[in-house]
């Protein structure tokens, strides 16, 4: 493999990344699965890197699993949408941050259809100023928030405490990335680095230390897709389609997959408890399963943040065998107590721990 | 002026060019063949062997060059022209370097790129290794050996047509025509070197529309066992033992295939050349849809370009194959000669 072939792809799809003064828009759901990853991404922007990052309490979902499920038609998800970009003009901004690649696609899908076609833009403006007697402006620049930790990348590792590297053999760990397909698949250009070789999460790993994985199956879906998984008729192809994954990357042995899509580090991280429980097979060295994790966790843990206030005990494949790689520091004590000190519930049947 | 004492600037020095520069010059005309390069023959050069009849693609440089070995011609190696220009009659041509050439007419013969397979980034050119394109096979056959990048012979070969040609989201719609049947070609003689390989063509029409083209896809199949699926190749990676995973659909079973391959051929397609169109840009020659220069009339004007006095010749217009590439350069030593006979000042 000739990494050049990668860098001349990749210096074709350079995004603009606006470097302050952001909209965040949140997930539905990356909050639940998730819940330190959202917290750890503003806490560190605002008071390590000192950006600004705005939010609206009005804003509401996107709509975005209806509209892909049928419930929701496009006009409305449009004047959604538009409603979002009004708020953030209201607030006088004009760069704006999407946590979730669900909400990202659908950002980038309007704002492409506004572009083809004109009228619906216009439609769009009257529709919402009819509901609402608001009007908008379409953002400056649109960055999901994948793309705004790559960009600070390397401030990052300028802190880094815990660098992607196995602290008992020294090697660089092995990690597999995943592109949520919303995010580049649809329009390349939005993508740092395209579909095809998406350079967004690799070029974390690689400046953090670490080796990225590439397998067969890196380009598959990870088995979410909404009408796979929303259905529940289908949900034998999610999980059959998360199994090709996950048996294609075995034998390049991963310390971890790294994701930047809610529905993927779920649904990989997940259904691995579920094809073990089915027919006891497992994905990872020394009958352990892969922990799955999001660049904000990922970035927290390179940081020292404590994987417990990163929520991973959130996860249903538990991160202790890459933090002992990674020689992170923790206290198997406080990983289910609150803050004041409190036992909450200690799942059962834990993966990895 | 006397109409023998005429120049006639040719730009291109490919197959086309050269033929058109020789006829010329026989005819009587005093001939300037402008090369980019710093030698002539153009794409022939980098080939091995020439469907349908596998001729020696040297045999066709050589009499190529015989052509343009005339004391009425002069070669201009090395040099690029820009733009060029009708002034009194005359045509003005700018090189890159800021001279300037005085022509009577002009034969544009500017040739095609091939198709960057990079742009078809699902195929991993220039990422794997044993991802080549049809061009560099060529390379192999005339070097004498068909390796993968560790050295070894390849047991199971997969070629890939239409890449870059009919393909709406590389921006080419039309069908470049020659890459079919040089991946027939390609596919026999690779079966002639090694002989127990297994090699399979992912194709979306077989385009044989040419003389005896027919007969050698026929002959590939029943005498070399060439395997031909029908379905485009729809992403390639690589695995753990730097195989490669080729994921296609069989359209004619109607299912997904993966198969794992030791190489994989991509069918470049054939491209207006860049510089070709940047040329066209300054000087006002009408393009079409594909980018190639429009001829002034497709059945009776295919030489003809939209400014007086200045003639195409050979794949700037269209994707040709030598034969007719030959014969188009020789339609338009007819319009110039008759240009130069008739044109008033």
């Amino acid at each position: 493999m000739k990494i050049e072939g990668k860098k001349k792809i990749w210096a074709e799809y350079q995004k603009e990344i606006a470097d302050d003064h952001f909209f965040y828009v949140r997930s539905c759901i990356r909050q639940s699965f998730f819940p330190g990853s959202e917290q750890f991404f503003l806490s560190f922007m605002r008071n390590e890197l000192g950006k600004d990052f705005y939010e609206n309490p009005s804003h509401t979902t996107c709509t975005g699993i209806g509209y892909h499920s049928d419930i929701v038609p496009f006009s409305t998800i449009m004047t959604v949408i538009a409603r979002h970009f009004a708020l953030m003009k209201e607030a006088g901004y004009k760069n704006i941050a999407i946590s979730c690649v669900t909400s990202f696609g659908i950002y980038t899908e309007i704002i492409e259809t506004w572009k083809q076609f004109p009228e619906e833009l216009e439609k769009t403006r009257e529709y919402l100023y009819k509901a609402t007697g608001r009007e908008f402006d379409l953002p400056e620049s649109m960055a999901h928030t994948s793309d705004i930790i790559y960009k600070f990348r390397k401030e990052i590792a300028a802190r880094a405490k815990n660098p992607l590297i196995n602290k008992q053999t020294g090697e660089p760990l092995n990690i597999v990335e995943h592109i949520g397909c919303h995010y580049s698949k649809m329009f390349p250009k939005y993508g740092v680095g395209g579909a095809e070789f998406p350079n967004v999460l690799g070029g974390m790993i690689k400046t953090w230390g670490g080796n990225v994985v590439d397998y067969p199956e890196r380009r598959h879906c990870c088995g979410f897709g909404f009408r796979q998984y929303i259905v529940q008729a289908n949900r034998g192809y999610s999980l059959s389609n998360t199994a090709r994954k996950f048996s294609s990357m075995k034998p390049f042995k991963p310390d971890m997959v790294l994701t930047n899509c809610p529905g993927c580090t779920m649904f990989m991280d997940k259904w691995q408890y579920t094809i073990k429980e089915m027919e006891g097979t497992v994905y990872g060295e020394n009958g352990e399963s892969i922990p799955v994790l999001t660049y904000e966790e990922l970035a927290g843990l390179v940081l020292g943040y404590d994987p417990w206030e990163l929520g991973l005990q959130f996860h249903m494949v538990q991160s202790e065998p890459l933090l002992k790689k990674m020689g992170v520091e923790f206290n198997p004590d406080t990983k289910y107590r609150t803050r004041d000190g409190r036992q909450m519930p200690i799942p059962e049947n834990l993966i990895n721990a | 002026m006397p109409e023998m004492d005429s120049k006639v600037v040719i730009v291109g020095g490919g197959a086309a060019g050269m033929e058109a520069a020789g006829q010329l010059a026989r005819a009587g005309y005093l001939v300037t063949l402008i090369e980019k390069e710093h030698t002539t023959g153009g794409h022939i050069r980098n080939w091995y062997h020439l469907f349908p009849d596998r001729r020696d693609s040297l045999e066709v440089i050589s009499y190529l060059e015989k052509e343009i070995s005339h004391n009425k011609i002069t070669l201009i190696t090395g040099t690029t022209v820009s733009g060029l220009e009708r002034n009194n009659g005359a045509i003005i041509l700018k090189t890159a370097e800021g001279t300037e050439i005085t022509a009577d007419a002009v034969v544009l013969s500017t040739g095609f790129d091939l198709f960057r397979s990079e742009k078809k980034e699902e195929y991993g050119y220039g990422i794997y290794d044993n991802v080549i394109s049809s061009a560099d096979l060529e390379v192999m056959f005339r070097e004498g050996e068909i390796k993968r990048h560790n050295g070894d012979a390849p047991a199971k070969i997969g070629f890939v047509h239409c890449v870059g040609s009919r393909d709406e989201k590389a921006g080419n719609l039309y069908c470049s025509k020659l890459c079919c049947v040089t991946a027939v070609k390609q596919a026999m003689e690779i079966k002639e070197r090694i002989s127990d390989a297994k090699v399979f063509c992912f194709y979306m029409d077989m385009r044989m529309g040419g003389a005896h083209y027919e007969e050698l896809y026929r002959e590939s199949q029943e005498k070399y066992g060439i395997n031909y699926i029908r379905g485009k190749v729809s992403e390639v990676s690589e695995s753990i033992n730097n195989k490669l995973i080729v994921k296609v659909e069989d359209t004619l079973v109607g299912r997904p295939l993966r198969m794992e391959l030791d190489m994989l051929v991509l069918m470049a397609g054939m491209e207006m050349r860049e510089s070709a169109i940047n040329l066209a840009k300054a000087s006002g020659l009408s393009t079409g849809e594909n980018r190639f220069f429009s001829v002034a009339d497709q059945h009776f004007g295919s030489n003809k370009s939209n400014i007086q006095g200045v003639f195409y010749a050979g794949t700037c217009t269209a994707p040709l194959n030598i034969t007719e590439t030959i014969s188009h350069a020789r339609g338009a030593v007819i319009d110039v000669i008759e240009y130069l006979k008739t044109r008033k000042n």
